[in-house]
């Protein structure tokens, strides 16, 4: 019954790609809108701890970051040992570090925004706050006074 | 005759940017950073005296190195927390053993009773940063409740829902008022 049917094979309809590179284009702006580039890489694991009532970070270009945990494990240990130490941008640090650590960022500002800085502990939940509480002097001495305590938001177990 | 313009081969376009949107799924870490603001107090004075508050006025938090709180010196529990900080702060039946207030006047709200009451707190170098967090959460979540009651009497909505100007005149009559003291040292190793 060919003859009536059409002599040809029937041959799926090739997809029409033309709004692909659209799709792909529209996907590509988002990512690329919502980039931040990581300025430095963590040498501490930070599992932050859990709360109900945390706030969005605003104006993160006025946000300075203190990291606080335990080193990574391998090298990292085997250089600085398995208790919570403090991370500022690429190095590990001490608490006396931290006035001029503070200058730094303080001055990396212009002039109008400095009163606004905020420094931002980032600690790992199960760092002692002996550990917190000296940097938390350190910054008042230094003038900083804007703090925040990274948390996620949850329910606490 | 004009000549038709060949058309552009197009089917590498979508080889270009499938490259680029990679690159950037992979760097890109969408913004997540919450948390709890705070402000620090500016250091004191060396020969600063001890400002004399009145024991009604203070409810001291304690967290000891083995994350266990004592409220005003009694053992407590981190779920009371909360209702805790909120009855000694609003102080809503004027008792006289929970903080005093003073009228003050706030731009758009009027006389308003402000408590005098501040919460210490006082931690050792031995507790976990998470209790930490937990404590400072439950004092925050007793502040913005009691924000949100306020906001809710004065302009009909809540207070992260209002203008700055309005938010700062809930802040006034509302303020953080907690105290951090020097941390005891018994869980040091």
């Amino acid at each position: 019954m060919a003859r009536f049917t059409g002599k040809k094979a029937k041959e799926t309809p090739a997809l029409n790609m033309g709004s692909m590179s659209d799709i792909i284009f529209m996907l590509l702006f988002f990512f690329m809108t919502i980039t931040t580039m990581r300025e430095s890489s963590l040498y501490v694991t930070i599992k932050v701890p859990k709360a109900t009532e945390t706030i969005k970070l605003q104006k993160k270009s006025l946000v300075s970051y203190i990291n606080v945990g335990t080193p990574m494990a391998g090298e990292w240990q085997k250089k600085y040992g398995t208790e919570s130490r403090i991370q500022l941008n690429d190095q590990i640090s001490e608490v006396k570090d931290i006035p001029l650590f503070v200058e730094e960022e303080v001055s990396a500002r212009v002039e109008a925004d400095r009163p606004f800085v905020t420094f931002s502990i980032k600690a790992d939940k199960d760092t002692k706050m002996g550990l917190v509480s000296d940097i938390k002097q350190e910054l008042r001495n230094s003038g900083a006074f804007k703090i925040f305590y990274n948390a996620a938001h949850g329910e606490r177990k | 005759m004009g000549r038709k313009t060949p058309g552009l081969n197009t089917s590498s376009m979508s080889d270009i940017s499938f490259l680029l949107l990679a690159f950037f799924l992979l760097v890109s870490n969408i913004n997540t950073d919450q948390g709890i603001a705070r402000r620090l107090p500016p250091p004191l004075p060396e020969n600063q005296e001890k400002p004399d508050v009145k024991e009604r006025n203070i409810f001291v938090v304690k967290i000891n190195s083995k994350d266990r709180l004592l409220f005003n010196g009694e053992v407590g529990d981190i779920r009371d927390l909360k209702d805790r900080a909120k009855e000694f702060l609003g102080n809503p039946n004027n008792l006289p053993n929970l903080p005093e207030k003073i009228q003050m006047e706030i731009p758009l709200l009027g006389m308003m009773d402000v408590s005098k009451g501040v919460i210490s707190l006082q931690n050792d170098r031995g507790t976990s940063y998470d209790m930490y967090i937990a404590v400072q959460n439950e004092l925050q979540a007793a502040i913005v409740e009691m924000r949100n009651e306020l906001s809710q009497v004065k302009f009909g909505r809540k207070y992260n829902d209002l203008p700055e100007t309005q938010a700062e005149a809930i802040d006034q009559a509302i303020p953080i008022a907690i105290s951090e003291a020097e941390p005891t040292k018994i869980g040091e190793k």
